[in-house]
């Protein structure tokens, strides 16, 4: 049992050997360890918007998506969005709202576990981290298909505005609105979080591969 | 000359922003473009002044006004806002007069009137006079305005948060107002001055009893800014003799504490001509000299709050005998049946308007202090001090005929209307105020006529302890030929008057007409310390309590209660239905029907227009307003949205139906 324990933590750095290329074994340390930070800090800010534009407002209608809840004009976009028999967007991602902050501590968590781990285990532990974003923005457009697919046909509208799903990124069109959606600081931050755990798994694999091919652990 | 070369100028910079936005800068674009602005002018008759006035108040669209006024709206009874330099309404407020498109008289505001009727009579219409805007430190605040009813001698109170008429108080002396409102300082007193002597109280005593029974006053409103109200109980009066006071104005900075009052009638003038008296216009006018009332109100508060009233109608009043030995109150000589008494911006002056003199007269506070320490004076003929005259002016500047109303400006110079000249006189002030122009103190500069008979005069910011200078504003009561004749009754003209230059250089901008009141008098506020919601706070907001009705029905809960004969009903209002739609009553039951505009979008106003209930609200984003009425009518009644909403609100209406 130790001798698997052992082989997914892989080889412990020599206090000479860390001495010795102190740079070569802290950078990858290092770059994890801002990534898991970065995604942390992600949590308290705003991940998507959605503006939608129109003659009537002059400054727009703008829907903030943080992990775990929406801001900004939802009430007005809500009131809009029955005349189409949109259900309101409080209702969508309900599972996800709940249970995101958990999910990104985690995350942060196993990529924090991953400077641990001197093998490819390693890789492993900061692979969801690595795939989040795209999975936000998947899951994102996910309901926006199902919110925009699935409009109520008693609604006032309902013949006019033909169902639809919004981009996801980028401009659209419902009715006389233009929507313009775009990524905000969060899923910025979690995006560089993952391009850094990319480069940081680059030198971790410099740092440990080397020990790992020659190390054989009495046990093995 | 000088203002041939701006329009000049001003030409020359559109053929450079042509130039600019052509972006290839063409010379041919540019000449073109010249030719087509000087063509415009031409085509419609206009001169390089015409032009030069356009350019100084044409205001694109999209374009914020710089200041904002408030004006009273004569016998409109409402309060009209009007933008600068622009000259477009921006808004009325309902006050004294029911103003349907506001809701108010219809369902909201009502109880606000039904307060100040007079003895329980109902009266539903004002003549509003002078609008005072609420001060801190001598300087507009933007918080509150002010406004007195002539007609019934009746006081009210608008905030300026979301600009809605909130208290209406009856003056319980009186049925006559004139000297209001104006504030003190820091607004801790909203002064009413009475107009026409009655006996206080407007109980019954025959004309021949003037002298003996009749009397006048002035009402010292105490203003609790937290709570945004008048509270009665802290107020008091002045009894004054009968003399018709006409305006008041609060004393500020040196003066501070001191209040300043004018008279008409010290002749005791009763009329009848119909007996071969003289007219009133005529007895009123026989004295040389009626008298400036100087009051220590500082004082006086300090006597009534040392229980030195008697009460009158339940209103606090020091009588003439306790102003006397108290010494409250001086009258200083000042030229027959004037009009106007304003305080200069360092509070060192006070400007009387001579009306049927054509002078005004200036006296200096710092004189009327050291008259009344050296107790020189002879009682007239109520037992009260007259300062000697000569001990107290300062100067007398001739103006022009029928001198009016005086305001301030940033370069020491003081306006004053001229009625019978139909006039804007402009002249300098002596003291500090006075090196801020290049001509000698107490001179006439200059005079730029108006059309017609102007009354009062508002400059921005023109009464307070530091006037923007700018702009002006004509309030003339006669437009005859400057518009479109609109049948028998024409409009007033407001015209804009430039005063920003020095010297004899005042211009009027525009004419504005005012086809729906007269305005008599208005204050002009810079419009950034004017901070109004844009929606109310919270949904569910009462604006008669500012705060949230804890009745107020919530998206979810409508619902219908019938306890007997009380039926509540809970509606929620959003664009675009109401929530319930059906309601169904039976003939006689009391009807409280609650309905709440749950939208948080500036400008999502809803109506609620119920037939035959004479019932029409403005339900304001958030707003939260309760209509009650009997179910008298048995019927089918289709209730709807007045407020164009949205593309479905010919669809927002439900049904009331009431059975026999």
């Amino acid at each position: 049992m130790s001798a698997v324990i052992d082989s997914i933590f892989g080889p412990r750095v020599s206090a000479d050997e860390f001495a010795r290329h102190r740079g070569r074994y802290a950078l990858p340390s290092l770059l994890l360890a801002v990534a898991a930070l970065l995604l942390l800090i992600s949590i308290f800010l705003p991940y998507w918007k959605m503006t939608l534009h129109a003659p009537q407002y002059p400054k727009g209608l703008t829907v903030h998506a943080y992990l775990n809840r929406l801001a900004g004009d939802v009430q007005e976009i809500d009131g809009l969005n029955h005349y189409i028999g949109m259900r309101p967007l409080g209702q969508a991602a309900a599972l996800e709202r709940s249970l995101s902050i958990l999910m990104v501590a985690t995350l942060s968590l196993l990529v924090v576990g991953a400077i641990f781990i001197h093998g490819r285990w390693a890789a492993l532990l900061a692979l969801p981290t690595l795939l989040f974003p795209a999975g936000f923005l998947v899951d994102l457009y996910l309901w926006m298909r199902h919110f925009g697919q699935n409009l109520d046909p008693r609604a006032p509208l309902s013949k006019t505005i033909k169902p639809f799903t919004p981009p996801v990124l980028g401009v659209g069109r419902v009715g006389q609105f233009e929507t313009v959606a775009m990524p905000e600081a969060g899923l910025i931050l979690a995006t560089v979080a993952a391009l850094i755990v990319l480069v940081g798994l680059w030198y971790h694999r410099k740092a440990y591969k080397p020990l790992f091919d020659t190390w054989r652990p009495e046990t093995r | 000359m000088g203002n041939r070369s701006r329009v000049v100028m001003a030409l020359a910079g559109l053929v450079l922003a042509n130039c600019g936005g052509g972006g290839e800068g063409k010379p041919g674009a540019a000449v073109s473009g010249s030719s087509d602005v000087q063509k415009i002018a031409a085509d419609r008759g206009l001169t390089p002044d015409d032009v030069a006035a356009a350019l100084k108040t044409y205001t694109p669209s999209g374009r914020i006004d710089d200041y904002i006024m408030f004006a009273s709206g004569g016998h409109s009874g409402h309060v009209f806002v009007i933008g600068l330099p622009s000259m477009r309404i921006l808004r009325s407020i309902g006050v004294f007069t029911p103003e349907s498109w506001q809701g108010w008289g219809y369902g909201s505001g009502t109880e606000v009137m039904a307060a100040a009727d007079p003895k329980g009579k109902e009266n539903r219409w004002g003549d509003t006079h002078h609008p005072a805007l609420s001060e801190t430190g001598g300087d507009y605040d933007g918080q509150f305005v002010f406004i007195n009813d002539k007609v019934n001698a009746r006081i009210a109170v608008i905030d300026l948060r979301d600009w809605e008429t909130k208290q209406i108080l009856k003056n319980p002396l009186s049925l006559s107002d004139h000297g209001g409102s104006c504030v003190t300082p820091n607004t801790e007193w909203v002064i009413e001055g009475g107009q026409y002597a009655s006996p206080l109280g407007f109980g019954y005593a025959p004309i021949a009893s003037y002298k003996e029974s009749y009397r006048g006053m002035v009402t010292f409103w105490h203003f609790d800014r937290t709570s945004g109200r008048i509270l009665p109980e802290k107020s008091f009066a002045m009894e004054l003799p009968p003399y018709w006071q006409d305006l008041f104005d609060a004393g500020k900075k040196v003066s501070e504490g001191w209040v300043f009052g004018n008279s008409i009638n010290t002749e005791l003038a009763t009329g009848g001509v119909e007996s071969g008296n003289p007219p009133f216009e005529a007895g009123v006018s026989q004295h040389d000299n009626d008298y400036l009332h100087v009051i220590d109100l500082k004082r006086a508060a300090e006597v009534f709050q040392a229980g030195k009233a008697k009460k009158i109608n339940g209103l606090a009043v020091l009588s003439l005998a306790t102003s006397i030995e108290e010494r409250l109150l001086f009258f200083v000589p000042e030229p027959k049946s004037p009009h106007g008494v304003d305080v200069s911006p360092d509070g060192q002056y006070i400007v009387v308007s001579g009306k049927l003199d054509p002078h005004v007269t200036i006296y200096d506070f710092t004189k009327i202090q050291q008259a009344i320490a050296s107790n020189k004076s002879e009682p007239d003929a109520y037992g009260v001090p007259i300062l000697d005259f000569d001990a107290v002016v300062e100067a007398q500047v001739e103006v022009g005929l029928g001198p009016l109303h005086t305001q301030f400006d940033d370069k020491g110079y003081a306006y004053t209307s001229l009625f019978l000249d139909t006039m804007v006189a402009r002249w300098t002030l002596g003291g500090p105020g006075g090196m801020l122009n290049p001509e000698p103190d107490w001179t006439l500069v200059g005079r730029v006529p108006v059309q017609y008979n102007i009354g009062h005069i508002a400059a921005a910011e023109g009464d307070t302890v530091s006037p923007d200078g700018k702009y002006l504003v004509a309030i003339n009561k006669w437009s005859i030929d400057r518009f479109f004749p609109t049948g028998p009754l024409l409009p007033q003209n407001l015209q804009l008057v430039d005063i920003g230059e020095t010297g004899d250089t005042m211009k009027v901008l525009y004419d504005m007409p005012m086809g729906i009141g007269e305005p008599h008098y208005a204050q002009i506020i810079k419009a950034d310390k004017l901070k109004p919601w844009t929606i109310y706070p919270e949904i569910g907001w009462d604006p008669r309590t500012q705060a949230v009705d804890p009745k107020a029905p919530k998206v979810g809960e409508e619902r219908i209660v019938r306890s007997g004969k009380d039926v509540e009903i809970f509606s929620t209002v959003v664009r675009s239905h109401f929530n319930p739609e059906h309601v169904e009553l039976r003939k006689g039951d009391r009807v409280k029907w609650h309905l709440t505009n749950v939208e948080r979008t500036q400008d999502a106003t809803h109506g609620f227009a119920l037939p035959m209930y004479n019932i029409n609200l403005s339900l304001e984003p958030g707003e939260t307003s309760t209509v009650e009425f009997v179910a008298d009518q048995d019927g089918t009644f289709p209730f709807y949205c007045s407020e164009f909403c949205s593309a479905l609100h010919l669809e927002m209406m439900g049904y009331l139906l009431v059975q026999p």
